[in-house]
């Protein structure tokens, strides 16, 4: 088997066993496997089977894309990072420096519409790149670990993003005002297409992130000197690769690129800051995404779809009597699956063995 | 013969997959009792912010007034709760309720207020049941609680208590500050004062309604600091209370919503809470629930206090507080209720001090 089937390969076997054991526990704990299917199909396009008269709810997938497409971009950032041999587990960290960038921006800068909404997303990104910052100098100078540095400033971006909200005019202890209709990315044309969803533009942003991401890796040099850094720091250094640069500038990328998934929360789902009391996970979810989707930006696009939308299924799943955690179990059996992807690469290498060896026996003519 | 076992060990792996992802015949009758039934003549749902309906408060008091409702109506089936993940989750779980034609959703908790407004607006043929905020729309019925009343009592309880105990120290744990948890300190603080003027009052802030780590870790610095009594008023984080309590078995906390008593238990049988501030929650959902089967559910908004029993404190004798106490404390809540006690409902120490 050549190495880039098996890259696709090992996320679509572990999303095929994440999705059986959900099943099998649905089993044994005597509910019906149908509702895990009809509240999944339900949340993807709006079709309820038990239903069939009402048709397709747009809602549903509005709101699966809602929820997909920031957990898609934290997905790129820590592709992005990982792909440079960077784990930025700080993403989370970013995500809140973004929120909070574009809220104060958007609360206190009056901007013309149409500007407005794209001066803060390019603000967004820039918080995030410069949260981001801090890690990956630190790394270089001090050789810090990012996970642990990118771990402690999550805390730090949480507590300091509440402080600055918090004297914000109008900020009461949940939320700020609401921002601008100039800087906000959700629009009734949306929201009509899809049933009243908070489907917002956002969506475009994750389009052109995908496709950046795609060309900058796979298409420029620049993408090169970061994989061959990924693949072995000292390889490349010797290749006369500025192994430095590329570190530092990989996790800037990823933060702006979890800063943009900040910005899309605050201009896009909420429309207002938040003063939050625990983290929302994007960041954390993103590392999930990216595992499964190895990392590549089409892998990532499937997989953020896919986190999404058990994400989302699981209150029809309650609907329909099925536990929510259900959904909980299966996403995180799928991240198991793919993090032992060692023990599946060794049992798909004995039966491409066993095939090979049964082809020769054939051939020879000595097994009937 | 390998060949055979090949093929036998793939059908096997097939019809595991089938097993698992294709439904047993019969199961169709087990759907219909894990959905809410089509025969159902009311369907109500419940959303609850990120505590669930155990969290032996105020979520929990919601979900028992519905229950109770559905045992007196034989409509178990028809009742349903959500729990939110998140804030991102509060629009989506009000409007898939609304979505499935559900004839009343209930919303927990004043952080539903944008989601209300948003969804109540969206939704005009579904009545909601606001519970402890308002709501203007008017489809929304609003359950507004004068907390201060029962809260005040509670504060003479843990005034008395603290002068017998000679610490003359008394703690309040709130949830998340604002206008809400606020009028749960104002109510205590002028309570306490009444009966021990000379009272210090601690007053922290766990941010937080459901992180109990929180809770149990500003509790043991109160109590650390001689505190003898606290009230918390943080559903969840307030667990944390009284498990640091329980743990110190010589110091008192006051329940919140419900009559915590029993969950305060130590080993030897006594229980760590004194009394409990008791918020009729389920008197709301009861009500709203009842209102919608009878097709008589009107908008608009419903205040609950110590006139007609929305709000109190736990009083039973042959508890914690003795026949005295409870006498005294009665006292109080006569002059509310007459209006010679005027409870205001804004708290005056800042988070993290003292008076």
């Amino acid at each position: 088997m050549n190495k880039k089937n098996e890259k696709l390969l090992i996320p679509f076997i572990a999303i095929i066993l994440g999705i059986l054991v959900g099943c099998i526990i649905l089993i044994i704990s005597g509910k019906s496997v149908n509702g895990l299917l009809v509240g999944l199909l339900k949340g993807l396009t709006g079709f309820d089977i038990y239903k069939p008269h009402l048709g397709f709810n747009l809602r549903y997938p509005g709101e699966f894309l809602v929820s997909a497409m920031p957990i898609m971009l934290t997905g790129l950032a820590v592709g992005f990072a990982y792909r440079c041999g960077m784990f930025n587990i700080g993403a989370e960290g970013q995500v809140i420096m973004g929120s909070l960038a574009v809220t104060m921006l958007a609360i206190l800068v009056p901007m013309p519409k149409g500007i407005g909404a794209i001066v803060c997303l390019i603000v967004g990104a820039l918080a995030g790149a410069l949260w981001a910052f801090i890690p990956g100098l630190l790394k270089h100078k001090f050789n810090i670990s990012e996970v642990v540095s990118g771990i402690m400033l999550n805390y730090t971006a949480m507590y300091g993003a509440n402080y600055f909200l918090k004297i914000l005019p109008g900020t009461n202890n949940q939320r700020t005002v609401d921002i601008p209709s100039s800087t906000k990315l959700g629009s009734s044309f949306l929201a009509s297409l899809t049933g009243n969803s908070r489907f917002h533009w956002g969506f475009i942003v994750v389009i052109i992130c995908v496709i950046a991401y795609w060309f900058i890796i796979e298409k420029t040099s620049f993408g090169f000197s970061l994989r061959a850094t990924g693949f072995n720091k000292e390889g490349a250094r010797y290749a006369g690769i500025k192994v430095d640069k590329s570190i530092i500038l990989s996790i800037m990328i990823s933060g702006a690129l979890a800063g943009l998934a900040g910005a899309i929360v605050v201009q896009g789902t909420f429309g207002y800051g938040r003063v939050m009391t625990a983290a929302d996970n994007y960041g954390f979810d993103g590392i999930s995404v990216a595992l499964v989707g190895s990392s590549n930006a089409l892998g990532i696009l499937f997989s953020g779809m896919l986190f999404a939308l058990l994400k989302v299924s699981q209150p029809l799943l309650q609907i329909n009597g099925i536990p929510r955690e259900i959904g909980e179990i299966i996403s995180s059996s799928i991240v198991f699956f793919v993090a032992i992807q060692h023990a599946i690469k060794y049992i798909l290498s004995k039966l491409e063995s066993k095939k090979h060896k049964s082809m020769v026996n054939s051939k020879g003519g000595t097994s009937k | 013969m390998k060949k055979i076992s090949k093929i036998l060990l793939s059908m096997l792996f097939v019809s595991l997959i089938l097993v698992g992802c294709s439904s047993p015949t019969g199961s169709t009758d087990n759907n219909q009792t894990d959905k809410p039934a089509e025969g159902c003549s009311v369907l109500i749902g419940l959303v609850t912010d990120t505590g669930g309906v155990d969290d032996k408060s105020f979520n929990q008091s919601a979900w028992e007034g519905l229950t109770q409702f559905a045992e007196e109506n034989n409509l178990q089936e028809c009742i349903q709760y959500l729990q939110s993940d998140s804030e991102a989750d509060y629009i989506p779980n009000l409007t898939g309720y609304a979505e499935e034609g559900y004839d009343l959703v209930i919303a927990v908790g004043y952080l539903f207020q944008d989601a209300v407004d948003t969804v109540s607006v969206q939704y005009p043929d579904t009545n909601f049941l606001f519970i402890d905020s308002e709501s203007l729309s008017d489809n929304v019925m609003s359950a507004v609680y004068n907390a201060e009343q029962g809260s005040y009592l509670v504060g003479v309880a843990a005034g008395l208590k603290a002068i017998e105990n000679e610490s003359k120290m008394v703690g309040f744990l709130g949830g998340m500050e604002g206008d809400l948890i606020g009028s749960f300190q104002a109510g205590y603080e002028q309570g306490v004062l009444s009966v021990c003027p000379d009272c210090v009052i601690y007053v922290d802030y766990a941010d937080s309604f459901s992180d109990d780590a929180k809770g149990q870790q500003l509790a043991a610095k109160q109590y650390g600091a001689g505190v003898s009594v606290i009230y918390q008023a943080a559903g969840t984080a307030g667990n944390g209370v009284n498990k640091e309590a329980k743990e110190r078995g010589d110091v008192w906390a006051i329940g919140v919503d419900k009559d915590q008593y029993e969950d305060g238990k130590v080993a030897d049988g006594s229980s760590i809470i004194l009394t409990s501030m008791v918020k009729r929650v389920d008197i709301s959902t009861y009500t709203a629930a009842t209102e919608v089967l009878n097709g008589t559910f009107e908008g608009g908004v419903m205040i609950f206090d110590l006139t007609n029993e929305g709000v109190g404190a736990e009083l039973s004798s042959g508890r914690n507080l003795t026949d005295e106490e409870i006498a005294q404390i009665q006292g109080y809540a006569d002059d509310i209720k007459a209006g010679t006690i005027k409870v205001s409902a804004v708290p005056t120490i800042a988070n993290g001090s003292t008076n």
